[in-house]
């Protein structure tokens, strides 16, 4: 068995406030596995955001516990480049924050930027890109700590369709490539059954873990476009439909 | 995707490029025009008594006021101290507000506590407060730049606490994915994100320093052009005031014209 990066047992969460206390989460327990890609889906507003908030650090529980082996790196729904500042400075803001700004690391996420097609765009400014570079750049701002395990919450869903299904096939070869574990939270049913490993099926609020899929697929091009070829891609699809039973 | 400008002009693309220039200068000659047209009818009107120039003063004459004063060397001394009285006050006003808007983004109990004072100060007319000022301070120049102060201390600080909360909390948030402390969120992000909020503040703090500046001189002074207009007011020598209020509006035009061209340098990234 590989390792475990993330383990969660019975966690729970309430906000308060003073129109009363939400239930966000209550008793979700799963485990993510070194390389895995796990997939986070449920009804809007039933708690995904914060469980990815939990995992990182940014909460703490109400209940239960979270152990995390490994250093975590986030990838909020928009990119939120700062304006102010071109590619390269965006780029370095997580090593500045974290006063780990050295020749090394520069160098490191020159090769990323490098690497990834955004080299000749260093010092162009956010407004300047088109949103799939944008979302790149994040996704570099994200890596240049090195993290072990990425969250992903709906990191696409500001993109239109196309650039969205090209992004997500390549942050899915980039994070492979890197080695990475990830988390990915979805609405979209196709792109994690495309993207993951398994599949956390959530229920509407407070949030608890309805089903576990795990994702088999026959192909040979394993990358989210080449696999929705797959046979198994539809009755994943309709099974998960249902399982959300979503009403309109 | 980004692509540079290809260098090839197309012919239509370039009759639009000169059709938009000579609307340019189309509106530039209009404006100067209408400039000259207002300064003629005025002196032409004097001239020819259709109105009294001892009432309304003529061009010509604030010409001569304007040559008279600056030969004694007391024009320049004048706009001096009205010159300087606004910029320490307006930068005295600038930069406390931009300090107690930090700390009161810094520390909602303090914000909490200080808004019914706020508003209470906001909605204040800031002029009352001069005879007050000026039995503390004296008749120098202290109780005029308290003015100056008075006037726009408030509005920086609420305009500027304003745009800090409006900054996007999501950037926040990915501030502390990376584990920012408090102050690297302060630095890092709310300042920087405020720059628009603090040019706009900083232009419209250069007008009410103005006021604050020319009303405490006509409460209270000595020199300056405020002076000059309450001077030339109470010995009905409409051409000194005139004179004056013209070299007002042109300082005051310059002073705004200079924070444009510093707002351009500080937001390339427009
Ligand atoms: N800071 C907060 N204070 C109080 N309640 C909150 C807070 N943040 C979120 N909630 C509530 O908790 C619930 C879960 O929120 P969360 O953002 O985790 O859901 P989500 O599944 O990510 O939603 P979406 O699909 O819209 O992204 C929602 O009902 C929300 O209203
Ligand atoms: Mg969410």
């Amino acid at each position: 068995m590989n390792k475990i990066m993330v383990s969660l047992k019975d966690v729970s969460f309430n906000y308060h406030t003073l129109e009363g206390e939400t239930e966000a989460l209550k008793n979700i327990s799963f485990d993510v596995y070194e390389g895995e890609f796990v997939g986070i889906i449920g009804p809007s507003g039933c708690g995904k955001s914060t469980l990815l908030s939990i995992i990182s650090g940014l909460l703490k529980p109400s209940y239960g516990s979270v152990e995390v082996n490994g250093k975590i790196g986030y990838m909020l729904q928009k990119d939120h480049l700062f304006e102010w500042r071109n590619i390269w400075q965006n780029a370095l803001l997580g090593l500045e924050i974290q006063k780990s700004l050295t020749e090394e690391s520069k160098k490191y996420v020159e090769g990323l930027l490098v690497k990834y097609g955004l080299g000749e765009f260093k010092n162009h400014y956010p407004n300047q890109l088109s949103g799939g570079m944008r979302q790149r750049a994040a996704l570099i701002r994200t890596l240049a700590l090195k993290p072990d395990i990425l969250l992903l919450d709906e990191a696409f869903s500001a993109l239109d369709y196309q650039t969205r299904l090209a992004i997500s096939d390549e942050v899915y070869k980039i994070l492979k490539y890197e080695q990475k574990t990830a988390v990915i939270v979805t609405h979209d049913i196709s792109e994690a059954i495309s993207m993951c490993d398994r599949i956390v099926v959530l229920s509407n609020r407070p949030a608890h873990v309805k089903k576990i899929y795990d994702i088999v697929l026959t192909c040979e091009d394993r990358t989210p476009i080449g696999c929705r070829k797959a046979p198994e891609f539809r009755e994943y699809f309709n099974s998960i439909w249902k399982e959300l039973d979503v009403h309109v | 995707m980004y692509e540079a400008a290809t260098p090839y002009i197309s012919k239509e693309h370039r009759e639009f490029l000169k059709k938009v220039k000579r609307k340019n200068v189309l509106i530039r000659v209009t404006q100067f025009a209408l400039l000259i047209l207002f300064f003629a009818t005025w002196e032409i009107v004097a001239r020819y008594k259709i109105v009294d120039p001892f009432l309304v003063s003529q061009p010509s004459r604030m010409l001569k006021t304007m040559m008279t004063l600056s030969q004694n060397g007391s024009l320049f001394m004048h706009i001096w101290v009205t010159l300087s009285e606004t910029i320490i006050g307006f930068t005295l006003g600038t930069i406390i507000g931009m300090i107690i808007a930090i700390l009161l983004w810094w520390s909602d109990f303090l914000s909490k506590v200080a808004e019914p004072y706020l508003v209470v100060l906001n909605s204040l007319p800031k002029i009352a407060l001069g005879p007050i000022f000026i039995v503390w301070m004296g008749n120098g120049e202290a109780p005029i730049i308290t003015m100056a102060l008075a006037i726009s201390l408030i509005v920086t600080i609420i305009s500027l606490q304003t745009g800090f909360k409006e900054v996007d909390e999501e950037k926040i948030k990915l501030l502390k994915t990376f584990g920012a402390t408090k102050m690297q969120i302060l630095t890092k992000c709310i300042l920087p994100a405020s720059v628009p909020t603090i040019i706009s503040a900083i232009k419209i703090n250069i007008g009410l320093s103005w006021v604050g500046v020319i009303t405490g001189e006509f409460l209270v002074s000595k020199a300056g052009l405020g002076y000059l207009i309450v001077y030339g007011g109470q010995i009905f020598k409409l051409d000194l005031v005139m004179t004056s209020v013209m070299i007002l509006s042109i300082l005051s035009a310059l002073m705004y014209i200079f924070i444009v061209y510093l707002e351009k340098k500080l937001i390339r990234w427009r």
